[in-house]
């Protein structure tokens, strides 16, 4: 008897360490996951959980999930970009001019990334030099840079017809699309930096309280801006993607709206309104939910508009419990 | 009920409204046994006292030594965990703080609620406000008995019946309190730390008033760490220390040193180490730095010294401390630190160059009150906890775990979030952040507030080990016994300059409080002030 009972202690200890190394948050997290899979699994049993539909999940999420990625960082220093979704824009734009004058992929990819990275410094010095707002920053920045993308391409869809270039957004490797790469090697650079780096770990102090960081020798406005550089390059990054899976450069379709599902992913994935608190584990469990909410309501025919307020809540709730998770603690 | 406060009253109204015989020896309000707990934190231990109409009580003891759960029992805010409550003899249970007040216990609390658009008159008499015709306001008898309870109080001067609250002072909101305590009845009037934020002149006023309410039999209990005036006020003085009532006795002849012991629970001689000499190596020399907070600051401080910087709240000791860390911009001097000069504005530079701060108040400007013991210690090392550029979890609990251990930092781990540990644990993991830094020149502002006794000998034994080790100490302390007990030396500030200097055989209480006195200061009371600084 004695024997049996150290047994179950020894699950029970088992299962809480468990529960500790995975975070109670991240723990609700995939149980709410699972619980989507199963009702979109159940009411479309004959699609949902094909490999084709399954890859379509990764693809619609490869994008949102880089960018909820970046946010999250900018969410942990104590900042927030809600220009991101414009830069996506802006750079499948340059990318798709740059590659159809100068005919090199390099040079669109260097083109994106880079005013992906210019576009964050704007951001960035504003924020921190200029001592406004990010969130009206960023507000003002979102409809600047949509503006740009306008009047480079003039309004029109601009055209990518290199084979290579195309391939970031149709190729394969071992079977998985290279979007999922990206956001993969993404995952993998941004937890190593976020949880085992100094500068990442100091984000932490700077978004929890930013005197004590300053106390410990922090150098608040280089990591401020750097971290909006960062975010607009990780944008410029997206929006590579988004051409190369369009083929198109494009001001506003498909990249409008991604700044809401990236902030809601984050929230959604533990950070707190803030700052101090977030992980990548945590966006990409935010952004699954989200892809999955997205591709089960197109399964079962919800009707757009009503997919633009499920949406909208679903930020709101994220935030709402977010608030509650860091008023209970 | 209104009181009817006409101008035919030359007797003060609360005392026909009491009715108590003044200097009636026997208590008005008395308690037996009174036990409370939160958790496992023994709060108030079998507490046996009685209060008595037409006496000041004073209630002295360290932080967490139980007064405030002493008030708030009294005041019917929790619920007793055994023992009684009796009044005029009578058992009597306050299930919430309307029947304690029913019964006539009011207590002064350190924020008075002040409706700010209503006026005087109408913020003393709120609940009881004079009638016409059963429904509307009678504002001219309302004027007329506020005008007449002013008077009375000496306070006609100040307060006029018919002003609005907006803007008042926080005496006169005190006041204002007061008088809506005792009109109505009020038979016990409590004042928890009531001079903490007046100037000297308005608290001799409040102590007027205070004796005046002894005079006509109202039970007055006063709560303060300030023992001057506890010693000037107080009638008989009760003495707590960790939740038990260790003394009541009559204050004449008591004296600050006998209730220091009895609230310390051994003579403070014992709480410091003794002082040590040092070498005349000049670890840090500031000469003539100005912020937009202190001017002209020039000290030399030796390895191995401790001096303490003394001053008033608002003196600019912080800002010092914070100019010399380079948290602030500097507009002139040079600050040296073993022979590197330190540029303004700049705390990495400050820290590279071997200088700790931990500043006064912990929790918003010293620790990530979420993250974890670790992660907090380890925040100015980063080169000690990383391999290959990457955190490495094992080498921070190598470099922490020793120097935890040293602390005796009570924690379950060193994951434990540091916003669940007590006061003196948070201060000993500022500490370790700084011990694993190494550093030459340590600044400690306030280190032991909020801190209880225990854990305030072991800081103390610390600072005297660091020095040894050859560091050199700058403590800012408003403790004076601590100021005097633990420096080699003492620089005063008063209105962001230093005002004085005092070696260990020169410095006391009294001198330094005189170098704390704002420059324009007006010739009153020195001693008053003194457990302020």
């Amino acid at each position: 008897m004695s024997h049996a009972m150290t047994q179950t202690q020894n699950t029970r200890a088992t299962a809480k360490d468990l529960v500790d190394r995975i975070g109670l948050h991240n723990l609700s997290l995939i149980i709410a996951l699972a619980a989507l899979l199963a009702i979109f699994g159940f009411i479309r049993s004959d699609v949902f959980f094909s490999t084709r539909n399954l890859l379509n999940i990764g693809m619609g999420v490869a994008i949102l999930g880089v960018l909820a990625i970046s946010q999250t960082t900018v969410i942990v220093s104590g900042g927030l970009d809600i220009s991101v979704g414009s830069i996506v824009g802006l750079t499948t734009v340059a990318t798709a001019m740059t590659i159809q004058g100068t005919e090199s992929a390099g040079l669109g990819l260097v083109a994106g990334i880079a005013l992906g990275a210019a576009a964050g410094l704007v951001n960035g010095l504003l924020i921190t030099y200029g001592r406004i707002n990010a969130v009206i920053v960023t507000l003002g920045t979102m409809a600047i840079f949509r503006g740009i993308a306008f009047i480079l391409s003039d309004g029109q869809s601009i055209s990518i017809f290199d084979n290579t270039f195309r391939w970031i957004g149709i190729g394969r490797v071992l079977g998985l699309p290279v979007p999922i790469w990206v956001l993969i090697i993404v995952a993998v650079a941004f937890w190593v930096f976020l949880h085992r780096s100094i500068p990442g770990r100091n984000l932490y102090a700077i978004g929890g309280n930013p005197v004590v960081a300053r106390l410990s020798g922090m150098n608040l406005n280089a990591y401020r801006v750097s971290m909006y550089v960062l975010s607009g390059a990780v944008a410029g990054i997206a929006g590579i993607l988004l051409a190369a899976r369009t083929g198109s450069g494009q001001p506003i379709s498909g990249s409008q709206g991604l700044e809401l599902e990236a902030i809601t992913a984050a929230f959604l994935g533990g950070c707190a309104m803030q700052g101090g608190k977030g992980t990548v584990i945590g966006a990409l469990l935010g952004v699954a939910i989200i892809g999955v909410l997205n591709n089960g309501m197109i399964l079962t025919a919800v009707p757009t508009f009503y997919q633009m307020l499920a949406k909208g809540t679903l930020l709101i709730l994220a935030v709402l419990l977010a608030e509650y998770r860091l008023n209970r603690s | 009920m209104t009181n009817s406060g006409g101008g035919d009253l030359p007797p003060p109204v609360y005392r026909e409204m009491t009715g108590i015989p003044v200097s009636n020896a026997t208590s008005f309000l008395s308690v037996h046994g009174l036990t409370k707990s939160f958790g496992i934190v023994q709060a108030l231990a079998d507490v046996t006292l009685d209060i008595r109409p037409g006496e000041v009580l004073a209630l002295v003891g360290e932080n967490g030594a139980g007064k405030s759960t002493l008030m708030r029992l009294i005041e019917g805010v929790f619920p007793t965990d055994g023992g009684e409550i009796r009044i005029e003899g009578k058992p009597v249970t306050f299930p919430g703080p309307r029947s304690a007040h029913d019964a006539g216990i009011r207590v002064i609390h350190q924020e008075p609620e002040i409706v700010p658009h209503m006026t005087v008159g109408e913020n003393i008499y709120i609940g009881h406000l004079p009638k016409r015709a059963g429904v509307l306001l009678d504002a001219r008898q309302l004027s007329r008995q506020t005008a007449k309870l002013l008077a009375d109080f000496g306070m006609e001067r100040d307060l006029s019946p018919d002003q609005k609250c907006e803007g008042l002072g926080p005496a006169q909101r005190q006041m204002i309190e007061i008088m809506r305590a005792v009109h109505a009845g009020g038979r016990l009037v409590a004042f928890d730390e009531p001079t903490s934020s007046l100037t000297d002149e308005e608290a001799r006023r409040l102590f007027a008033v205070i004796r005046r309410l002894r005079a006509d039999g109202v039970a007055v209990v006063y709560i303060s760490h300030r023992l001057p005036e506890i010693i000037e006020l107080a009638d008989r003085i009760a003495v707590l220390r960790d939740g038990r009532l260790i003394d009541v006795s009559p204050a004449t002849g008591a004296t600050e040193d006998s209730i220091t012991r009895q609230m310390v629970g051994r003579d403070l001689s014992e709480m410091f180490p003794a002082k040590e000499p040092h070498g005349s190596r000049v670890i840090l020399s500031v000469q003539g730095m100005t912020t937009d907070h202190v001017s002209d600051i020039s000290l030399d401080l030796h390895a191995g010294e401790v001096l303490g910087i003394g001053g008033l709240m608002g003196a600019g000791r912080s800002e010092l401390a914070k100019g010399l860390f380079g948290f602030h911009r500097r507009h002139a001097g040079r600050v040296t630190l073993d022979g590197v000069a330190l540029p303004g504005g700049d705390t990495a530079a400050a820290i590279m160059a071997g200088m700790g701060f931990a500043p006064e108040d912990r929790k918003e400007e010293a620790l990530l009150l979420m993250q974890s013991i670790l992660d907090n210690a380890v925040i100015c090392i980063p080169d000690k906890v990383t391999r290959g550029g990457l955190f490495s979890k094992t080498l921070a609990q190598g470099v922490i775990g020793d120097i935890a251990s040293q602390l005796a930092i009570k924690a379950p781990s060193l994951d434990t979030p540091v916003g669940r540990l007590s006061g003196g644990n948070q201060q000993k993991v500022v500490l370790a952040r700084w011990l694993a830094r190494q550093p030459k020149v340590l600044i400690l502002d306030e280190p032991t507030r909020g801190i209880d006794v225990g854990a305030k000998s072991e800081i103390y034994a610390l600072i005297r080990n660091l020095t040894r080790a050859g560091l050199g100490l700058i403590v800012i302390s408003s403790e004076m016994p601590e100021l005097i007990g633990l420096s080699d030396r003492v620089i005063v500030m008063a209105g962001g300059r230093i005002t004085a200097e005092y070696s260990a055989e020169e410095m006391s209480e009294d001198r330094i409080l005189r170098a704390a006195m704002p420059q324009t200061a007006k010739p009153t009371l020195p001693a008053q002030e003194a457990a302020t600084i």
